[in-house]
């Protein structure tokens, strides 16, 4: 059995050089200090990333992306479908842990500077991941066809509608027409299905490939007597994999206590219901657009809003070509107390958006 | 080239003149001297004007010539009363006051061909009509219903005759004591309506379908409704049970006692919500009331009352499965949505309970226990998964813990083997 197994390993080896990427994994070391914690938010990241490929497969085989039968094919899996209550539910569970942990992974990178060279291509892209997967979770809110997910998209891309001079182009391209209709769950089913997934699976394999080839960045600031450095295989790969089984665990806990509700289906001719809002992720932005003065100087409080938040991420992702002084290994409070006042931000009008619902 | 000019200013001359001409004569039609007039006084001699200003009549074009005559044009106060100056009509004469234009089919076609024409002959026909006949001038007239000056028509919600406002405005007369005193009839129908299942709908549910005191009565030849005639007045909104109870035993037993059908259980100000402590023999049934302990009637009220109660609870406990289940995260819609057919039965059998036949109402009950029955199962099948998936939960955690204590473990047995990976 031992002589087989050997043989086996043998024969792959010699086609795909294993023994190499091990020594690889053995050698290539990861700092440990006491900030190495946030370090785990990247490998959850791509746990959850792997559960929603697993699962979102699972689930094309019942799911149909039309008006008359998306809403009832859910419905189907969740109460006919043997552990179909399971696969949905830890998809739309790890769907929504998994743009938190983003999050997490973001904010925990942006502190730590580890965007500064030569990560600057890790940075840029991880923040096309947190953009695509943030239009994974828009296409796929749309999905199960149910009244608040209707309306919410409705809400959504009437903001897009907004943007001067293109926006009503861009709305009518996403939308496939002047509303949210069939034509428009073809069209978010091709992007949550197809074309999304393409694009992560290039930019996820370069931003792993970056990680591999330059390591995890010590934080400036740390006397080297303080960080240790740890075998990436097998005692990082080790508390990894610990932490994704307490994810596992809390996922499991979620939908076995907290299926993933269904919903009314939606009823196009029926009046948008009172309280209409998108998925939390995007409240912060969504709170801003209901409490900003309807003119700002003239110009449109809305549009302004929404360059506001264009011109915020085209800052964020160009971080580690301005912030100077982390590129010379020197800290920089100035980007640390933005990033803490971005961080409120978020937060604050995010817990708004549930807690004053009438703003 | 002269004639051309010439022809131009004589054109010009002519619009200026015409001009000037319809400018007066726009101010000679709006000149109104009553209202000019009127709007300085106070109290009742100003009133008019006001609430005219919302009247349906000055919505249609008409003013107070129109009904009172005189000559609006003049200033002078005894020149505008001139010999067609009808002034205030007597209170006994305002019904045919309002139906020189309202009887009228040819008047009234102008305004809104669909008015009826016929509130005179109905009114005559009415109690309050007789009596007026009789000299009496209390009784209700065209104004205590509908206003003298601020008449709206009935389809409007501030309108005294639009549904929500008809008891009151009835009850302003029958609810007076002292008013209603000379005419002996209770003064209570307001009190007992608003305690109906009927102002229920239609003070909480604003349901204007629900009926008030003109749509049992009549509005202009109100009458109290004969007792042969308080089940076809039901019947107009409820046929189904009208029609089962006069199928059933008990049509033949009330015509020859000479009962009102319907009001004989439900009442008749106060119809309370129909409930199913009403049947069978308990203390609140309405069965009691003629049949004797021991006759078979009354053992039939009892079996009735007893399947209906056995059939109530078998939905209950379905329902409760299912809202057990679905608070338990098991997708339950579809069993929920078939329950609303034992639902539908449930009221299909309350319904046939005017026919008071044991053997259809035991029927349908069982029509409706076959689908409580699979219900029923479901939500027990529901429990069950929900069970499982609990069970499956603590196996599958139980198992990831150990896991997860073997990987820490293996981390500590690591990190001391190599402590030498410190720089």
């Amino acid at each position: 059995m031992k002589n087989l197994l050997q043989s086996i390993y043998s024969y792959l080896d010699s086609r795909f050089m294993l023994s190499g990427l091990m020594q690889f994994a053995k050698k290539k070391k990861v700092p440990e200090h006491k900030h190495s914690f946030w370090y785990y938010f990247g490998g959850i990241c791509l746990f959850l990333f792997i559960l929603q490929v697993l699962t979102g497969i699972l689930l094309l085989l019942y799911y149909s992306p039309s008006v008359d039968s998306a809403h009832e094919s859910i419905q189907y899996i969740m109460s006919q479908v043997k552990f179909g209550w399971l696969i949905r539910s830890v998809h739309s569970w790890s769907a929504n842990i998994l743009i938190a942990a983003i999050f997490i992974h973001m904010f925990s990178t942006f502190f730590l500077k580890a965007y500064r060279p030569p990560r600057e291509l890790t940075w840029i892209s991880g923040f096309f991941l947190l953009l695509i997967f943030l239009a994974f979770g828009f296409s796929g809110y749309l999905l199960p066809w149910n009244e608040l997910s209707f309306f919410a998209t409705q809400v959504g891309t009437d903001i897009a509608g907004t943007i001067p001079l293109i926006g009503k182009h861009i709305k009518t391209f996403i939308l496939g027409g002047s509303e949210v209709s069939g034509a428009t769950i073809s069209r978010f089913f091709w992007l949550h299905v197809a074309v999304l997934p393409l694009l992560t699976t290039i930019i996820l394999g370069i931003h792993i490939l970056l990680v591999q080839i330059l390591g995890m960045s010590k934080p400036i600031g740390i006397p080297e007597k303080e960080v240790k450095e740890v075998p990436f295989f097998p005692n990082f790969i080790l508390k990894d994999s610990l932490g994704w089984m307490i994810i596992l665990v809390l996922i499991g806990v979620l939908c076995v206590f907290f299926p993933w509700e269904i919903g009314q289906k939606a009823d196009p001719f029926a009046a948008t219901p009172l309280g209409i809002k998108p998925e939390w992720y995007f409240t912060f932005m969504f709170t801003t657009l209901k409490i900003v003065p309807s003119h700002v100087f003239s110009i449109e409080g809305e549009v302004l809003a929404i360059f506001g938040f264009m011109i915020g991420g085209i800052l964020l992702m160009l971080v580690p070509f301005l912030d100077r002084n982390a590129a010379k290994e020197r800290k920089n409070p100035v980007f640390s107390f933005i990033g803490w006042i971005v961080f409120l931000y978020i937060v604050v009008m995010t817990a708004l958006t549930y807690l004053l619902p009438g703003l | 080239m002269n004639v051309c000019k010439t022809g131009k200013i004589i054109s010009l001359l002519s619009i200026f003149i015409l001009a000037i001409s319809f400018f007066n004569l726009s101010l000679y039609a709006q000149k109104n001297s009553c209202v000019e007039c009127h709007q300085e006084l106070e109290d009742k001699l100003l009133a008019p004007v006001q609430t005219f200003k919302i009247d349906i009549h000055q919505q249609f074009g008409l003013s107070c010539v129109n009904c009172h005559g005189g000559n609006p044009s003049e200033e002078d106060i005894e020149l505008a009363k001139d010999k067609t100056f009808k002034g205030t009509p007597q209170r006994s004469r305002i019904p045919e006051f309002c139906a020189s234009c309202h009887s009228d089919p040819s008047y009234m076609r102008r305004f809104n061909p669909r008015l009826r024409v016929d509130q005179l002959d109905l009114y005559w026909t009415s109690e309050h009509g007789h009596l007026l006949k009789k000299g009496d001038t209390k009784v209700a007239l065209c104004t205590d219903c509908h206003a003298a000056h601020g008449i709206q028509a009935a389809t409007h919600p501030k309108s005294w005759t639009f549904p929500w406002n008809i008891p009151q405005t009835c009850s302003r007369c029958h609810s007076d004591k002292d008013y209603m005193r000379d005419y002996k009839i209770p003064t209570k129908q307001w009190d007992d309506y608003k305690e109906s299942v009927h102002a229920h709908a239609l003070f909480e549910k604003k349901d204007l379908s629900a009926p008030v005191c003109n749509d049992c009565h009549g509005n202009h030849g109100a009458i109290p409704p004969e007792v042969t005639s308080i089940a076809y007045v039901c019947r107009q909104c409820h046929p189904s049970a009208g029609e089962l109870f006069s199928q059933s035993p008990h049509k033949k037993a009330f015509d020859e006692m000479e009962l009102s059908e319907c009001e004989v259980c439900h009442g008749n100000h106060k119809i309370l919500p129909a409930s199913d402590e009403m049947l069978g023999i308990g203390e609140r049934a309405v069965c009691i009331q003629c049949h004797e302990p021991d006759s078979k009637p009354y053992q039939i009220a009892s079996r009735i009352k007893e399947s209906l109660d056995a059939f109530i609870e078998k939905i209950h406990h379905a329902d409760d499965l299912l809202e057990q289940a679905d608070r338990q995260g098991v997708e339950v819609s579809e069993p929920k949505f078939r329950l609303i057919e034992a639902n539908t039965a449930l009221i299909l059998v309350r319904n046939l309970t005017h026919s008071f036949s044991l053997t259809e109402i035991e029927e349908k009950i069982g029509d409706g226990e076959k689908v409580v029955s699979e219900v029923t199962r479901a939500g027990e099948d529901a429990l069950r998964e929900a069970k499982f998936r609990k069970t499956g939960l603590i196996i599958a955690t139980c198992f990831i813990f150990l896991l997860a204590l073997a990987l820490f473990l293996k981390i500590k047995q690591i990190t001391k083997r190599a402590p030498d990976e410190s720089p």
